[in-house]
């Protein structure tokens, strides 16, 4: 609703909203000024900027006191690998929920939706043993399955919301040339929802890559990602400012510079269709 | 176009997707319900035997309890109560005219993509650490005490670090639907002589109705379960200060070693968000159109 105003007032609000903006990102920009500055100058008060001591020792330490590449490739794949299993399994129920909805579709949404409210600590305990006894604590497979069961039902609503955006008529007249179920997902409905299922993907990425519960409880040492990596290193040395604030920096870097990029589709995807 | 055929195939398709989410969450969950009924601990692993409601008993008579609970609901509440705020407004001052508004969205949506023990740690250690954090070298440069905000604010200093985590989530939420708003019907209030805050509170917040609604729906579900935010934080204290139910349980399983107190602490955990699920979809559902 860009509206035409005074060239003052417009400098004002501009003003205003960078610098609440400014606010909001400052603690993230804190810890990545914080991680290029020596331990003695992140300390330092008053706070150092300007004549600060400016050094890459943090990173150089961090990589090499941890194996870094291990846990971002782990990261990788459990956050991946859980969202494209999600997305093959979510794909087809949302598909039917959207064009061939029953009466009990609206519950069967919301009750996905309710299995998430269910706390982790809750099953913490039974969850622990049942995947101690299928031999899955530590391996980025049990990691896999777990994020994508919980993530699949915020899958199968996004796909839902993008699918029931798609107009029926499109897939009947695909049936009348004869497109049988699996042709009609893959050659009419897919292409037509690849910005929604991207969107999707995006989304539960994030979700995954930054689960920091299940990712730490259910893993010991090959299958840990980046949020068992962050765990490790805050826990003992508080006080080493510098090397925390680049173990910070490199954990989040990825999923920050992926998040940037595609912002403008993830913002669609974050609406839930709640907004047309 | 729902003929019988298509009606068996929407069934099979949707199968998969019920059938491993009931798995996933009637399993670990009749096994909770059974722990929770037991005597169980880790400590003492041969003493072993039916409790009956032993376990919930000693929640309901531990002052604890009551404190978690409230915390829970404050922690939740809280955040909600300020993200939403903060969101609406901080909506309507980007979708002003500024320059550089692609700018700012990146800027607002960072500490989205920031990982819980991350946020928590930077926060804990980089802002409010009462010697070297920064929030104390401002208070100092204003001849001010530093503020212990950990020791003596504990839950308001986990709801401050926790709505900085999703006021991105809601801010970029309210903003994509004010966006959807035609400036038209703005245009005609303004002319018929509505004042800011009449147009505001009649066609604005109205037609955000929904977003709204969903904010609240999807931060509830998340915020339910909050953990990470207090382990690296607070640890629950000073004292029981900061104890949630979701830490009380963890304290429970992983201190005590108690499993089947902790068990029925995450049965109680399950009926408690069963009981916000209620309320939220009786009072916000009907915006919903799912």
């Amino acid at each position: 609703m860009a509206r035409a105003v005074s060239p003052r007032r417009k400098t004002l609000t501009t003003l205003a909203a960078w610098s609440v903006a400014f606010i909001i990102f400052f603690p993230v920009l804190w810890m990545i000024l914080t991680s290029f500055k020596t331990e003695a100058s992140a300390v330092a008060s008053p706070p150092e900027l300007l004549g600060a001591d400016w050094t890459l020792e943090n990173y150089a330490e961090v990589w090499q006191r941890s194996d870094y590449p291990r846990f971002f490739w782990n990261s990788v794949v459990i956050s991946l690998g859980s969202t494209l299993l999600g997305l093959a399994v979510a794909i087809p129920a949302a598909w039917a929920m959207a064009f061939v909805p029953g009466k009990r579709t609206k519950d069967l949404l919301m009750w996905m939706l309710s299995t998430k409210m269910m706390p982790a600590v809750a099953v913490m305990i039974p969850l622990y043993l049942l995947f101690l006894k299928l031999g899955l604590i530590d391996t980025r497979f049990g990691l896999v399955i777990a994020l994508m069961l919980m993530n699949l039902p915020i899958i199968v609503w996004m796909l839902y919301t993008y699918f029931r955006e798609i107009p029926g008529e499109i897939l009947e007249a695909a049936r009348m040339d004869g497109a049988g179920l699996v042709k009609e997902i893959l050659y009419v409905l897919t292409p037509m929802a690849l910005p929604g299922i991207a969107s999707t993907l995006l989304l539960n990425v994030i979700l995954a890559w930054n689960e920091a519960f299940w990712t730490i409880i259910l893993t010991t040492t090959k299958a840990a990602p980046l949020s068992a990596f962050i765990a490790s290193f805050s826990a003992p040395q508080g006080l080493f400012y510098a090397k925390l604030s680049a173990a910070s920096t490199m954990a989040i870097a990825p999923i920050l510079i992926l998040g940037w990029f595609s912002q403008k589709q993830l913002v669609r995807g974050l609406t839930f269709g709640a907004v047309k | 176009m729902s003929t019988q055929s298509s009606r068996l195939a929407a069934r099979v398709m949707v199968a998969p997707s019920v059938v491993l989410l009931f798995i996933w969450m009637a399993v670990p969950l009749a096994m909770t319900l059974y722990y929770s009924f037991r005597l169980y601990r880790l400590l003492s692993p041969d003493r072993t035997g039916w409790v009956g409601f032993t376990n919930y008993l000693w929640f309901f008579n531990s002052p604890d309890f009551w404190l978690a609970l409230w915390n829970t609901l404050a922690l939740v509440g809280g955040v909600l109560i300020i993200t939403v705020m903060l969101g609406i407004l901080i909506a309507l001052l980007i979708d002003q005219p500024v320059k550089g508004q692609g700018m700012l969205r990146i800027l607002v949506i960072a500490p989205f993509f920031v990982m819980p023990p991350v946020a928590a740690s930077i926060w804990e250690n980089l802002f409010m650490h009462p010697q070297n954090g920064l929030l104390a070298a401002v208070a100092r440069g204003f001849g001010a005490q530093p503020i212990l905000f950990l020791e003596e604010y504990p839950l308001l200093s986990v709801i401050g670090i926790v709505s900085w985590e999703w006021l991105p989530f809601a801010t970029l939420i309210l903003l994509t639907s004010l966006q959807s708003l035609s400036s038209e019907q703005l245009e005609a209030a303004e002319m018929d002589g509505a004042s800011a805050l009449n147009r505001l509170r009649h066609i604005i917040l109205p037609h955000m109705t929904r977003a709204i609604t969903v904010v609240i729906l999807i931060q509830t579900i998340f915020l339910l379960g909050i953990f990470g935010e207090i382990f690296t934080t607070t640890q629950g204290g000073p004292g029981s200060a900061s104890t949630t139910l979701p830490y009380m349980i963890f304290k429970q399983a992983i201190a005590a070693k108690d499993i089947g107190r902790a068990a029925a602490g995450g049965i109680i955990a399950v009926i408690l968000a069963n009981i916000v699920a209620y309320f939220l979809m009786r009072g916000i559902g009907r915006h919903l159109d799912a």
